[in-house]
């Protein structure tokens, strides 16, 4: 494996009295594309919000454990939670751009910051859409509504505004699921180019995307890691019976 | 082929199907009779307003067979010097009559707007607490007594302030009027804080979760988030109640008519007594002969204040609007 990016050791999160995440230890390495897989509701998706903190927003969670970005532990006092954020960048099941200008969105992390020199902003805009492939697409409209675009489009313009702050990390939730097959491609694709300069850790619905996307899988089921390993491993040949049977598509 | 009645075969049958043929003629009368009653009843809101707009509009328009347009802004006569002068007063009982609506119309929006600044203040503030920071019990307990506020019959914080707000701002303040549009405004900030409140609470919550977990996300704090993605995500809502309760700082009587003074003073001194256009009706039409010149320009005062909030809700809906569709803030 390559370099560690994300090391989490013995974590258990509750939500009130119910354990959502069963004793998670993982190591998630630099620039590569880890995907996490499962049936719905086995904590996939609560565990990906443990890496940026996102569970604090949300009340009666406790959790206990490590979880150490380059060595730090996040979960320590000392940690400032927003300029976490700023370093682990996250992309949502639904495009949630602001109901402001294009433009505006793209630059709405850089402006948290304090930056106003129109030039910096500009050119951040641009870069960032060019990385995530869209600048074609909105270069001559970034003064109209974002709500204006497609939904295909709408997702990747999350994809470039989550990058504009310019994160080591970025997490993404189901980026694709709400997408037609096109859309979808086109994500993929992007997730491709972004793992050049990205760590990134993607939660899956879809096993084939899973499969084609990333470098590593981990499979959760019921709250509890089940497998994880090299991608190709696990879709060719898995370890543990239970993942065998989910990405055979005996069940989930 | 398959036709109706074997179709039919696959339905559950009612016991009597003569019963059931009439039951369908019914229900379909029934289904027509249910869209007319309801028609009706949203129309009614509208019928009444272009009642009461035609019966205002009959009474108040007579006006000017008594009065004169100009007369409505100023009188004009000589003073000792033989200098033509404009005289702006509302003196309809005096010998030569004055019916200047002037003083009348700044006495309401020296009210009005102190009012209103101060409750957007207090009230969006208030709004974005219980919305945002207030912790979910505290907020269920909290916003029925904030709603309940709204609630004291006006004739009560009028009372308050007529005899305590009066008291208390004048050892404080020391105005030249005891009664003045300062004690009026506060007391109507008390009625009007509480609706910009809880609008504003219902518009802020009405904002998707999503838009608050992309602006955390992107390392926002809670006052970024609530400043940069929640209130201009809420614009039109806010603004909205805060519209609302300028219109019920316009029309609201009792506060203004116990606690403002009600001299009709020419003034832009909020210290001073004001009489505004709302107080005037309701203080002299109880006392005005049908059909003299002065019960007519009561009817015509009524008109402006009609058309002031007409126009009043008219431009904030179009501005509204407009930022909507811009999606821009």
């Amino acid at each position: 494996m390559k370099e560690l990016k994300i090391t989490v050791k013995d974590l258990n999160l509750y939500y009130g009295a119910k354990q959502a995440l069963k004793n998670i230890t993982i190591n998630i390495p630099s620039k590569q594309v880890t995907a996490f897989i499962g049936p719905s509701g086995c904590g996939k998706s609560t565990f990906l919000r443990v890496l940026n903190r996102m569970n604090d927003l949300i009340d009666h969670v406790n959790l206990d454990g490590e979880v150490l970005i380059d060595g730090i532990n996040i979960y320590d006092k000392s940690i400032d939670v927003v300029n976490l954020r700023k370093r682990v960048g996250m992309v949502f099941q639904k495009s949630n751009l602001f109901p402001k200008s294009i433009f505006e969105n793209l630059v709405f992390g850089l402006r948290l910051n304090g930056i106003r020199d129109k030039n910096i902003l500009m050119e951040t805009a641009e870069l960032t859409c060019k990385q995530a492939a869209i600048w074609d697409e909105v270069k001559d409209r970034l003064d109209e509504p974002a709500l204006s675009l497609s939904g295909g489009q709408q997702q990747r313009l999350c994809i470039a505004r989550a990058l504009a702050i310019k994160p080591e990390i970025v997490l993404m939730d189901e980026p694709a699921s709400a997408l037609d097959p096109i859309s979808t491609a086109k994500i993929e694709e992007l997730i491709h180019h972004l793992k050049t300069k990205y760590t990134i850790v993607i939660v899956t619905h879809n096993m084939q995307q899973a499969a084609r996307v990333s470098d590593y899988t981990a499979f959760f089921y019921m709250g509890e890691l089940i497998e994880y390993d090299k991608t190709s491993k696990i879709f060719t040949n898995p370890t543990i019976k239970q993942t065998e049977d989910y990405v055979t598509g005996r069940f989930g | 082929m398959i036709n109706q009645s074997q179709l039919a075969q696959f339905e559950i049958q009612p016991e009597n199907s003569s019963l059931s043929k009439s039951v369908s003629k019914f229900a379909g009368l029934k289904e027509t009779l249910i869209k007319v009653f309801f028609t009706l009843n949203g129309l009614a809101a509208l019928i009444f307003i272009i009642l009461i707009f035609i019966f205002l509009f009959k009474e108040g328009i007579k006006a000017f067979g008594h009065i004169g347009l100009m007369d409505f802004l100023y009188l004009q006569r000589l003073d000792a010097n033989n200098i033509l002068l404009r005289v702006y007063e509302w003196y309809p009982t005096s010998e030569i009559a004055r019916y200047s609506l002037v003083p009348l119309i700044t006495g309401t929006l020296l009210t009005a707007i102190p009012a209103t600044i101060i409750s957007t203040i207090f009230g969006v503030a208030a709004g974005i607490y219980l919305s945002e920071i207030a912790h979910p019990n505290t907020k269920e307990f909290l916003k029925p007594i904030i709603e309940l506020f709204a609630a004291i019959p006006t004739v009560v914080i009028g009372f308050i302030m007529l005899a305590i707000g009066a008291t208390f701002f004048n050892d404080l303040l020391n105005p030249l009027n005891r009664l003045n549009a300062f004690v009026a405004s506060i007391g109507l900030s008390m009625v009007i804080i509480p609706i910009i409140a809880s609008l504003t609470e219902d518009a802020l919550r009405s904002i998707p979760v999503d838009l608050r977990m992309a602006s955390y996300g992107m390392g926002a704090n809670k006052w970024q988030t609530i400043s940069r993605v929640i209130l201009p995500a809420a614009f039109s809502g806010v603004s909205a109640s805060i519209i609302l309760g300028f219109g019920r700082a316009v029309g609201e009587t009792m506060i203004v008519l116990m606690a403002a003074g009600n001299a009709s003073n020419l003034t832009t001194d909020v210290f001073r007594s004001v009489r505004t256009m709302t107080a005037t009706i309701a203080a002299e039409m109880g006392e005005v002969s049908q059909g003299s010149d002065h019960y007519y320009a009561l009817f015509f005062i009524g008109i402006v204040l009609f058309i002031i909030t007409f126009f009043l809700n008219l431009s904030a809906e179009i501005i509204i609007n407009k930022m909507r569709k811009k999606n821009t803030f």
